[in-house]
């Protein structure tokens, strides 16, 4: 057997680690997926290369986010080497040692936004953020896409890149209005400075194989190809499948895999999933194949019955009015950015965050410039209910000279008595400062 | 005292040994047409005059499957599987016979669709009329139930001479690999058990009364008894046979790399606390991948004989071997022939080699002995790459727990064995390059022979737990039992280890050679909802590659 793409595969998955006992994001998570992955002999495929994860640095999250108090006190190593999975997978696919892998890795990461104070939705770090800078970093990459696929709304990607105009989020998932985490509306679409570059598209509960694969020829690939990115990334979230425990969708691993063959991301990164015996090991074992160029047509579930979980009528055209609006709202992107450069020159957004799997919450503020040079100095005050006040300022990564000097005198300005921490992600230079008292 | 015997492509070696000493050695040509008779003539040499009854063991290597897998000459064996979804089961087509059926067992062993008798004995019926006589009968997921394998077996034993079954092959995940592991069995056992009731009859007539033992690939022996079972075992076992002799030389506080250089090929291979690395799942052979148990060694076409020529103006030194040493009739210069040429070793005809050596010298505008000296860094160059790339992977073979990925196990050779014809003059240039400690141990040209007599039986279980659905199997044993919803993994354990002190003992193992290790033991929580609902505990166990009591050395 050969594959018709080399394609790179970490597969890690964390045997001694756990949230708790019985949380969903436990040791035996990817056991049955690893029986599958294994039983089918999937590493014997020529052209299907495994890798070891790495350890991700420090650096490498402080490039992302402002982990409060500080990048090791909100880790532990099964984050790092989550990241460093993804890492491992990014340096075969930019070094041209395969052409295309999955990252097959836990605990997830597209949940954790800018500011980290500890986890949401089982997420610490994101995970397709610390590797996508890191290859910007080390492979000079510029414009990349991130297509999420999981059930939930990606809130963190959207949020880490919502100023970032080189970044297209795009985000299917099930409806804000009946799940977690409740955001990733049509409307939702990015910041003054990257207007368009997030897209939301949430499918109603039922949604099936039909729907997905209609969102991702009516919205998806189109918006790609005008969109000219480098790389692909798809974090290939699993819990729109029927048997998941904790959603509502009907799709399939028949269905996953033919989504992975039509997107053709140069990286997947496992997200979430939890139907760990119904679902993971045939859905895993569909997008391998697929990403590989392998034939997954006898990749099913057990149970598997096509006219089960076939969506109603209604869904149908509750997706396809979705679908219109988020074509009909990208046409009024350039019109809005006009208005914010005729506008003030800071633009402010206030968020309450809350992290479900620690129980508490964070009051933001967060202040962008309105740059017509570069993707905007920012800056974001946050305080959260564990006592902590931070400030956090991000010269980004093509920055221009006047955000960067400005991002300087915040950092310089920012009181120490006000905050218990103040950090400077500088990305033009790849520096990173903290102060305190 | 104890014989091994070891057939090797050119010769075949036997060696008798009374405790520590070599009492005989004997080197033969080998009669690739006529093994037996090259393994009967062997034995009959090495036993002239010797009282039958002080013989109390003897062990046999052999090319036999190997070369019949290699030369396609193998029984037709009808393939029937049963895969359920996943791969496309045509992917895993082997022979000329090949079927999948319906049926079908998923990951945690619970039947999802049930074998069709009809589609079973239809097929059956099929093979028949072209004269099929041997099955393999292989299902996904039969190491977690084999009741598939089981019912196909009992619907056809009565029509076939010889079935095997995926799960006795091998405890392991992978079923492509369990496919082409039964379907070789079930192609060489019906060769290879009437060669060794031969070999046992040959024994008989020389007035021994003991047992044929048989060399694996994984460096341990069992009786002939047992090679109907698993003939497909005794593939690939001349590599093992001399990394076998090596480890009696070896330091168990090293970790070293054992170089067996011939004169076609150098194998490698690698020792760790004075026991061979073994491939993570199974040997390659003949283009397929198999759940057999092997040596981790690796093979190059770098030896005493390979071809050396300038290409542009560079020097090559194999993978071809066009014939003997210059110095020995041959067509081409070889890194024999620069040995020859610096004198480093004796033999042939000295100014043939000097001859050729010296217009490689011309071409390069170099002198003769500078010339020889290049085509030997250059040979032990090729060796020692392969050699890095080998502990490379090693150290790169992948982890599934963060305990592993952190803790770094890197294998780092501090020394060297080397055997095989050159031996001696290569010895110490490799050390010069690496500057780990190469050691040539006595009798190292028939290092082969003494690993297989001195190997001892190796044998390998796999048990599965789940004490949700309560029960507790070992497939390669035919175990199956229930278990108690609160049983530890110690007690997996504990059950795994007794079944196989069982199995080495049925194989042939002596009770004082049982070192016993234990190669996995998960233990992981099942959740349902929010509750535990039992535990699946996984252990593997083997008894270790090493050798029989006498010779093995107590680590310091």
């Amino acid at each position: 057997m050969k594959a018709k793409r080399r394609t790179g595969l970490v597969f890690f998955p964390a045997f001694d680690w756990a949230i708790s006992e019985t949380h969903p994001e436990r040791e035996e998570r990817l056991l049955y997926t690893q029986d599958q992955v294994f039983e089918e002999g999937i590493l014997d495929i020529e052209g299907l290369v495994e890798f070891n994860p790495v350890v991700a640095t420090v650096k490498d999250v402080e490039r992302v986010h402002f982990c409060v108090p500080e990048v090791e006190a909100v880790l532990t190593e099964s984050h790092y080497i989550a990241a460093g999975g993804c890492k491992a997978i990014a340096d075969a696919v930019l070094g041209g040692t395969t052409e295309c892998g999955f990252a097959l890795v836990r605990p997830p990461g597209h949940h954790a936004m800018r500011v980290v104070h500890g986890s949401r939705g089982f997420c610490n770090i994101n995970i397709e953020a610390v590797m996508l800078e890191y290859m910007r970093w080390t492979y000079g990459v510029d414009r990349v896409a991130i297509v999420d696929t999981d059930c939930h709304h990606g809130d963190g990607t959207q949020d880490i890149y919502w100023h970032d105009p080189d970044t297209l989020v795009i985000s299917l998932h099930q409806d804000g209005r009946t799940l977690y985490p409740g955001s990733g509306f049509p409307t939702e679409m990015g910041g003054p400075n990257a207007l368009g570059t997030t897209v939301n598209i949430p499918l109603p509960p039922g949604t099936s194989e039909q729907g997905f694969l209609y969102v991702l020829n009516r919205v998806v690939l189109p918006i790609l190809e005008e969109f000219e990115p480098e790389l692909i990334i798809n974090s290939a979230g699993q819990d729109n499948h029927y048997s998941d425990p904790i959603t509502n969708m009907n799709f399939s691993a028949q269905g996953y895999a033919k989504l992975t063959e039509q997107l053709r991301p140069h990286i997947a990164v496992l997200e979430g999933g939890y139907s760990i015996e119904g679902a993971l090991p045939y859905v895993n074992v569909g997008i391998i194949l697929a990403l590989a160029g392998v034939d997954y047509s006898w990749v099913r579930e057990p149970d598997y019955d096509p006219e089960q979980i076939r969506q109603d009528s209604q869904v149908d055209s509750l997706i396809s009015g979705t679908c219109g609006k988020v074509l009909e709202l990208r046409q009024e992107c350039a019109l809005r950015r006009e208005k914010y450069l005729g506008g003030s020159e800071f633009v402010q957004r206030n968020k309450s965050v809350f992290y479900d799997t620690d129980g508490f919450l964070e009051d933001q503020r967060e202040v962008v410039r309105v740059c017509r040079e570069c993707a905007g100095l920012m800056r974001i005050d946050s305080r959260a209910e564990t006592g902590y006040r931070i400030l956090g300022i991000r010269v980004p990564r093509k920055g221009c000279p006047t955000c960067q000097r400005l991002g300087r005198q915040w950092f310089e300005s920012g009181s120490v008595k006000a905050f218990d921490k103040v950090y400077l992600q500088d990305c033009v230079t790849d520096e990173y400062q903290v102060k305190s008292a | 005292m104890i014989v091994g015997l070891d057939v090797g492509g050119t010769h075949t070696d036997v060696v008798v040994l009374s405790g520590k000493e070599i009492v005989r050695k004997v080197k033969i040509l080998t009669a690739q047409d006529d093994l037996l008779c090259t393994v009967c003539n062997g034995l009959s040499e090495a036993l002239r005059g010797l009282v039958p009854r002080s013989i109390q063991r003897l062990v046999v290597s052999t090319t036999l499957a190997t070369n019949a897998i290699v030369q396609g000459q193998t029984e037709p064996v009808g393939v029937l599987v049963a895969s359920g979804p996943g791969i496309n089961p045509y992917a895993f087509e082997i022979g000329q016979h090949y079927y999948a059926v319906g049926g079908a067992i998923d990951h945690r062993g619970r039947e999802i669709v049930p074998i069709s008798d009809q589609e079973v004995l239809d097929i059956a019926t099929r093979l028949r009329s072209e004269n099929v006589r041997n099955l393999a009968l292989v299902s996904k997921f039969s190491v977690r139930n084999p009741a598939h394998e089981i019912k196909m077996r009992d619907l056809l034993v009565d029509d076939f001479d010889h079935q095997t079954m995926g799960h006795q092959v091998s405890g392991q995940l992978n079923f492509g690999r369990r496919i082409a592991t039964a379907y070789l069995n079930s192609a060489v056992a019906p060769i290879s058990q009437p060669f060794y009731r031969a070999v046992q009859d040959c024994m008989e007539q020389e007035g021994l009364d003991i047992p044929l033992e048989i060399l694996k690939a994984d460096g341990g022996t069992m009786e002939q008894v047992r090679s109907f079972q698993y003939a497909v075992e005794t593939i690939l076992s001349g590599p093992a046979a001399s990394v076998m002799g090596a480890l009696a030389f070896a330091d168990s506080n090293k970790e070293e790399v054992v170089l067996d250089i011939g004169g076609t090929t150098t194998d490698i291979a690698i020792l760790v606390n004075g026991a061979p690395l073994l491939k993570p799942l199974g040997i390659r052979t003949g283009g397929y991948n198999t759940l057999v148990r092997g040596l981790r060694t690796v093979s190059i076409g770098v030896g005493g004989d390979s071809w050396v020529r300038l290409e542009d103006t560079s020097l090559k030194v194999g993978p071809e071997r066009r014939g003997q040493a210059l110095a020995y009739g041959g067509p081409e210069p070889t890194p024999t022939d620069a040995l020859i040429t610096l004198g480093a070793t004796e033999g042939g005809d000295k100014q043939r080699a000097i001859q050729g050596i010296r217009q490689l010298a011309e071409q390069m505008g170099k002198g003769v002995e500078e010339t020889a000296e290049a085509v030997l860094s250059e040979t032990c160059s090729l060796i020692l790459e392969a050699v890095n790339a080998l502990v490379d992977r090693v150290n790169k073979t992948p982890v599934y727990t963060i305990y592993e990925l952190l803790e770094d196990r890197s294998v780092v050779p501090t020394g060297m064995i080397v055997i095989g014809g050159p031996a001696k003059e290569f010895a110490p240039r490799l050390q010069a390059l690496t500057g780990w400690e190469a050691h040539v141990p006595p009798s190292y040209e028939v290092a082969n022979a003494i690993g297989a007599a001195v190997a001892r039986t190796t044998c390998e279980v796999t048990v599965l737990a789940d004490t949700d659905r309560r029960f507790v199997c070992a497939p390669e044993e035919d175990y199956l039992d229930s278990i108690d919803s609160g049983a530890t993994k110690k007690e997996v354990i504990r059950l795994a280890l007794d079944l196989l002190r069982m199995k080495a003992l049925k194989m042939g193992a002596s009770a004082d050679d049982l070192e016993m290790e234990l190669l996995e033991d998960h233990e992981y929580s099942m959740v349902q909802g929010f509750h535990r609902v039992g535990r699946n505990i996984r252990v593997r166990a083997q008894i270790k590659p090493g050798l029989v009591g006498l010779y093995r050395k107590e680590p310091a």
